[in-house]
């Protein structure tokens, strides 16, 4: 029990629980986005995996890490585009139509990394660029904490700046307010002049580019090369995590950051021979009490207001 | 043959898309095949080539008509619920972990543990049905959160009391004799679940279009509001819908390690419950078409393993295709004009009679 604690209060466990929380990070922004438009895009899956292997082989056959970041974001949004133009375009189920691209995502990569380098398993024979590691001056002196925050990828710093845009793009645009507004009312939105469906496409688009970063920091940050389903859940897991951070920015953060830690407490616990499965389904089960909660106080708030709406119709009548 | 279009537009529609996907892949073996008329030989010949490959296709399939007849009935009633794979996989580890640890005579030992198998899967499958039931809990989130909770639960359950220590890596210990399902053609895997399957089809079929629950669940899903209005109990109508599906999803599970494994040996997710939602989706949550989407489903899959291993494409090339398809099928507009076009002069024809 001590080794665990030991290692669990270690500068090298917070350091691993930012690397762990930075690829769940960017899919749940992505799923917080898309379900304030009211279209909650549950292909981040897909988009991390094509986004990771587009990153790659580009990267690999330029050398360019400008080139495979472009290329990366590009197929990301490029999949939502698609998810887009059809649940917009063709009126498809939404939740339908991404599971098909995670379908058909997982299956364009292993069948384009065998096409390219004849194996189905990684692409460890390419010589692909990663993204720098950054150390942060001044703050890398701190003892204990300079260890946690400093050195990390410049994606882990990029995801944790993009929740404070995240937060000044929602709510202090208009750009932020139509995605909103779209979202709580797309016929009330539609009436004052929005275009619905253009901002809901932009709301994909934006989902897809946070995917494909999250993605990227897989294949040239948290590892150097591509393998075959290497997102491994994690577009899914982001789902909980948006959900039980209530969509909002910090707390999709945090909830993000309670994933990480719980999966790196798991893989320690895991080292010292105690079963880690109990461990690892907590942030699920965790979530699902905490839908129960949210959405039941969601109902109690609706029918109070309406309570309050009924009352205020009868003093109106009264006088 | 206009009326006769419109009758049956979606099967039509599912049809177009069907012949879509087969002619994309054609012509992606064309493009990328070195000898692509081989390709296409190994491709769409290879699964009736043998019999051990025919069969093969049979024992696919199973598993794929449990998890799509299970999400069918789900469907039908307007629930959008992901559970069907976690289900699946908590009912085999709970099923199994009864099998290696009782001992009775066949007859009464398989049907206990499939019993149990599909109770596991209907508890399992309960809670997200009352979060959406009394809280409104959006089930799809729900489903797919108890999905990883089944499936790490399941994990330790079988590695930490029922894991089979002589054997090289992490599996359950085999299932006693007594609980196994016989094999009925020497040389292939077919088993007695293939039957179940149907069986479970064909009464999920009856249920859904003959009795008057299953009026009820047709009724909830496509109209809810006018399916309360009608005096039906929608939140029963949910719970219910639920439970079958474990139940089904569940009893699927323990028939695939009954049959083909004699064992849980699943040790990273497999996507049981993915499957079933593409046959649901392309059988329209008719259960009887699921059991065709289902075997051509594994048709597809078995030829694209024989053209992987005979030929020069990637056996992946089915997950494409399927993905297509089901873009396709879900896409409400696709061919929308046409039938618009078709009900439109129908309507002026009628009104021309007149």
């Amino acid at each position: 029990m001590n080794e665990l604690f030991s290692s669990i209060f270690s500068v090298n466990f917070g350091f691993a629980i930012l690397r762990v929380m930075t690829p769940l990070l960017f899919p749940a922004m992505g799923i917080a986005v898309s379900t304030m438009a009211g279209s909650q895009n549950i292909a981040m899956e897909g988009s991390m995996l094509i986004a990771a292997f587009f990153g790659v082989i580009v990267g690999a056959f330029t050398g360019s890490l400008w080139l495979a970041l472009l290329a990366g974001i590009a197929a990301g949004v490029l999949l939502c585009m698609i998810l887009g133009y059809f649940h917009l375009k063709l009126k498809a189920d939404i939740f339908l139509s991404a599971v098909a691209l995670n379908m058909f995502a997982s299956g364009m990569t292993i069948f384009l990394l065998f096409m390219i380098t004849g194996d189905k398993g990684s692409t460890s024979s390419l010589n692909s660029p990663v993204f720098p590691n950054l150390t942060i001056p001044l703050i890398n002196k701190i003892p204990v904490l300079g260890g946690i925050l400093s050195g990390h990828n410049i994606l882990t710093y990029v995801a944790l700046i993009s929740v404070f845009l995240f937060y000044i793009l929602m709510f202090k645009t208009p750009f932020g307010l139509r995605i909103r507004a779209v979202g709580q009312n797309p016929h009330a939105a539609e009436s004052v002049g929005i275009n619905v469906n253009r901002t809901k496409m932009y709301a994909l688009m934006l989902s897809g580019a946070l995917a494909a970063l999250g993605g990227l920091y897989l294949s040239m940050g948290y590892v150097s090369w591509f393998s075959r389903d290497m997102t491994a859940g994690r577009g899914f897991i982001a789902i909980a995590a948006a959900t039980l951070g209530g969509m909002m920015p910090l707390g999709t953060m945090l909830s993000s950051l309670f994933f990480a830690l719980v999966s790196a407490v798991a893989i320690y616990i895991a080292s010292l021979n105690i079963p880690s499965e109990l461990i690892q389904l907590i942030p699920y089960l965790v979530t699902v009490v905490a839908l129960a909660v949210f959405s039941g106080r969601a109902i109690k708030r609706k029918k109070e207001k309406e309570i309050e709406a009924d009352k205020e119709l009868e003093t109106e009548k009264d006088e | 043959m206009e009326k006769w279009i419109l009758k049956y537009f979606t099967l039509i529609r599912v049809m177009i898309a069907l012949i879509i996907g087969v002619a994309v892949t054609i012509l992606m073996i064309y493009l990328i095949s070195e000898y692509p008329g081989e390709s296409l030989k190994y491709f769409f010949t290879g699964p009736l080539a043998s019999k051990g490959r025919l069969f093969n296709i049979f024992e696919m399939a199973a598993p794929m008509i449990f998890c799509g007849v299970a999400i069918a009935v789900s469907f039908q009633a307007d629930q959008f619920n992901l559970g069907a794979e976690g289900s699946f996989v908590i009912a085999a580890a709970v099923g199994t972990a009864f099998a290696v640890s009782t001992n009775m005579p066949a007859f009464i030992h398989i049907p206990l543990v499939l019993i149990v198998a599909g109770v596991t899967g209907a508890v399992w499958s309960l809670v997200p049905g009352i979060l959406k039931a009394k809280w409104k809990a959006s089930e799809l989130v729900s489903s797919l959160m108890m999905n990883y909770v089944a499936f790490y639960f399941s994990l330790f359950l079988i590695n930490s009391y029922f894991r089979d220590k002589d054997a090289g890596f992490l599996v359950s210990l085999r299932l006693p004799e007594t609980a196994l399902f016989a094999q009925f053609i020497p040389g292939t895997r077919m088993h007695f679940g293939i039957i179940l399957a149907v069986i479970v089809a064909i009464a999920a079929y009856y249920f859904l279009y003959h009795t008057t629950s299953g009026y009820e669940f047709r009724q909830t899903g496509y109209n809810k509001k006018f399916a309360r209005f009608g005096g039906i109990n929608i939140i029963k109508v949910i719970i219910m819908s639920q439970v079958l599906l474990g139940f089904i999803a569940g009893v699927g599970g323990m028939s695939e390690v009954m049959g083909i494994h004699g064992r849980f040996l699943w040790q990273a997710p497999h996507g049981y419950g993915w499957d079933g939602i593409i046959v649901a989706i392309i059988g329209r949550s008719h259960p009887i078409l699921i059991i065709f989407s289902s075997l051509l489903l594994a048709y597809l899959r078995v030829g694209g393993q024989v053209l992987n291993l005979m030929g020069d494409v990637p056996a992946e090339l089915v997950n494409v295709i399927q993905a297509l398809i089901i873009l396709l099928i879900t896409a409400e507009a696709f061919l929308g004009q046409w039938k618009y076009r078709i009900t439109r002069r129908q309507a002026e024809k009628e009104e021309a009679a007149k």
